[in-house]
């Protein structure tokens, strides 16, 4: 019965909100529409309608899922100061970063759908009535930690947040132990993602060992970075609380795992201009050109910059405990490790391809619009999260014997 | 991500309610076919075809044969460049012909003095007349890998290799995920971007379940040997289309065939062999 008019409410609660949410979630839904319609002739006409080809066969829908994957991982960097180092400050925001972390998975997901060229035959991925080919496909392994990581970063925060709701505790012997496997598991679902790509033999560009710790390493930088602007917004505009000195202590995390990220790059970058074998030819391709083809060469080239500028800012004080300049640096952060992450990682791995052919790829408007229309999703989900957990951990979405009904909600911003 | 497939499933099933489709949305890996089941989708396959092209088909399941594994021999000091096996192949395996044209085949130019480092390779060249001088050419298709890569990486294992060493895809299982794509260091597998092209007239009725049979759009496709061909006592189609004599094929097990001569008399190499891929394509200098 309480858990039924917990529902209703929460239902309730989705479609009341400041015009701001309105206005949002109205410019996310426009986006989702116009990403239907192209979709729509995606799958009537095949994947034809993107730039992908045999040559470079996966593109801007699979640097997506990369990223994004890497920005659910990211979630980690929240939970283990939190719970391990009783770093107060973070406790507030880890829901919120769980929930994060889910929306991420679900567009990551969204994205290898978009991807897939045959959606109809889905089912022959799930195990029971298809075939999943466990353990052979690294793919298979990604669909399994992909959904597990998605289910317990769903089950923890929606436990905690119901427990709050009842006003009581949640129980820690129950919600520890699933907080502690998350975090191995964000490593994990991050690592056999880039295991997907490290494994093939056929790619020099993505069979090198360092690809994995890289991942992580710049996992750690974006999903942050996205955490530190989204919690500011929703501050201002949701009445989020959070210090000030929550976000530096993230901020401070950040700048260590860039350190790292630019360290293992200029490893690899060592490695392959120094030996200068054949398997040199993507990177060159990447970061020079080659044969006259350079197409991602001032892409990667911005990104680089964006990367050592944030680094900068992140690693001198001032700068980093300056909202401006954090916000500046994180915003950097986001677009650069997003260029190097996505088309900078999976481009290069297909040029040349294994028998010397060039074909150069940047994604066309089919391929932009069904991934703006994914980004839209995830972040409606997102947004739909935050209008019910916000009001929970604020204590204004109660149950009725602790509070009174909540009306239409006044949110005055919180003064950092 | 399995709500939405279930989803995708839904509205598929709804939308088109057809009978022949909804058997076909419900087929199963053709490895896991009963003779029975083989025979009613094969049956059914025909049937679409006829609709389609207005051609009867005639769809095989013809088995491996035990104690056989196919090798394929290639003479490079005889290949001439002229591609009469890229478009051979073509006719035979019923490829899209038009926006896409797709080809099983590719053979490359390489200046005279280059042959491994195939980054100075050329794909597309036209001259009046071949062989060019200072130029030689390297055909390249599907190797036949004893461990190939591309099989290993299938999610759903839509790919897999026969007893007879072929390596085969059941497009009707094929999610289009083209991660086997990536994973081959030959090329030896192109995707069905668009909805195949084949003039009707054009069409070969003779075909193989895992072979030449018609593809559908958004699944993988490759060089099969022509299992249709092969396993019914003839050359692969490449094979009989090369005017010089360059191509050789053979079983691997029979000690007295032309490609255990060629492997056990000629000095042979295969394509990337650090890859540990042990294919079973062979090239060889004759001369």
């Amino acid at each position: 019965m309480e858990a039924w008019i917990f529902f209703k409410r929460t239902v309730r609660m989705v479609f009341v909100g400041t015009k701001v949410y309105y206005l949002w979630c109205a410019f996310l839904l426009a986006i989702i529409g116009v990403a239907i319609t192209f979709y729509a002739k995606q799958l009537d006409a095949g994947l034809i309608v993107t730039n992908m080809r045999d040559q470079v066969s996966w593109g801007l829908y699979i640097g997506n899922f990369t990223y994004l994957v890497g920005v659910a991982a990211a979630a980690v960097l929240l939970v283990i100061p939190a719970y391990i180092y009783h770093f107060d400050p973070i406790k507030e925001i880890v829901v919120l970063g769980e929930l994060l972390a889910a929306s991420a998975i679900i567009m990551a997901l969204m994205f290898v759908l978009a991807d897939l060229g045959r959606p109809d035959r889905f089912w022959h991925i799930l195990p029971g009535i298809g075939i999943l080919a466990f353990p052979d496909s690294l793919l298979a392994w990604d669909v399994i930690v992909l959904n597990g990581y998605l289910v317990l970063n769903t089950i923890v925060p929606v436990y905690i947040l119901i427990k709050t709701y009842f006003g009581k505790e949640p129980v820690k012997k129950f919600v520890i132990p699933l907080v502690l496997l998350s975090i191995p598991w964000a490593v994990g679902i991050h690592t056999v993602t880039a295991f997907l790509y490290n494994g093939l033999a056929a790619r020099p560009f993505w069979n090198a060992s360092i690809l994995a710790p890289r991942f992580l390493a710049s996992a750690f930088c974006s999903g942050p970075a996205m955490a530190l602007i989204i919690f500011q917004i929703l501050r201002r505009t949701a009445g989020l609380k959070i210090k000030n000195e929550a976000l530096f202590k993230v901020a401070e995390l950040m700048a260590y795992a860039m350190f790292i990220n630019l360290f293992l790059l200029g490893a690899e970058l060592f490695k392959e201009y120094y030996t200068a074998t054949i398997h040199l030819a993507p990177m060159q391709y990447l970061f020079q050109g080659l044969h006259g083809h350079h197409a991602l060469v001032p892409w990667i080239r911005s990104a680089m910059v964006m990367n050592i500028t944030a680094f900068l800012i992140f690693l001198i004080p001032s700068t980093r405990k300056n909202l401006i300049t954090l916000n500046i640096g994180s915003l950097l952060i986001i677009v650069g490790v997003w260029i190097e992450k996505g088309l900078g990682l999976i481009v290069p791995g297909f040029i040349p391809d294994p028998l010397g052919e060039i074909y150069e790829y940047l994604p066309n408007i089919n391929e932009i619009a069904i991934s703006l229309g994914i980004w839209a999703f995830g972040l409606l989900i997102f947004t739909l999260f935050m209008r019910i957990a916000i009001p929970i951990q604020r204590g204004d979405f109660v149950h009725s014997k602790y509070g009174k009904a909540a009306g239409k909600p006044q949110y005055e911003p919180i003064k950092p | 991500m399995m709500s939405m497939g279930a989803l995708a499933a839904l509205s598929l099933g709804s939308s088109a309610c057809t009978q022949v489709q909804k058997e076909e949305f419900l087929q199963k890996r053709f490895r896991e076919m009963t003779e029975a089941e083989k025979k009613t989708t094969i049956r059914r396959l025909e049937e679409t075809y006829f609709r389609k092209y207005g051609k009867k088909f005639r769809i095989g399941t013809q088995p491996a044969e035990s104690a056989v594994l196919w090798g394929y021999g290639l003479d490079l000091s005889r290949c001439i460049g002229c591609r009469r096996c890229v478009y051979a192949c073509v006719k035979e395996n019923n490829q899209s012909r038009i926006s896409p044209q797709l080809h099983w085949i590719r053979v490359v130019r390489l200046k005279d003095g280059s042959l491994i480092n195939l980054e100075n390779a050329e794909h597309y060249y036209n001259p009046e007349t071949v062989p060019e001088p200072g130029f030689q050419y390297m055909p390249v298709q599907c190797q036949h890998c004893e461990t190939p890569p591309c099989v290993r990486v299938c999610p759903v294992h839509a790919t897999w290799k026969e007893p007879d060493g072929i390596v085969v895809v059941d497009y009707n299982w094929c999610i289009g995920c083209r991660y086997c794509i990536a994973a081959c260091p030959y090329k030896g597998r192109v995707f069905n971007w668009a909805e195949p092209n084949i003039p009707a007239e054009e069409l070969n009725t003779e075909v193989h379940y895992l072979g030449n049979r018609p593809r559908m759009k958004n699944v993988v496709e490759k060089c099969t040997f022509c299992i249709q061909r092969v396993r019914n006592g003839r050359y692969p189609a490449c094979v009989e289309a090369c005017p010089t004599g360059t191509r050789k094929f053979g079983n691997l097990l029979d000690p007295d065939s032309e490609i255990r001569y060629l492997i056990e008399n000629k000095r042979v190499f295969r394509l990337k062999e650090d890859l540990n891929t042990e294919s079973k394509f062979y090239y060889f200098f004759s001369a």
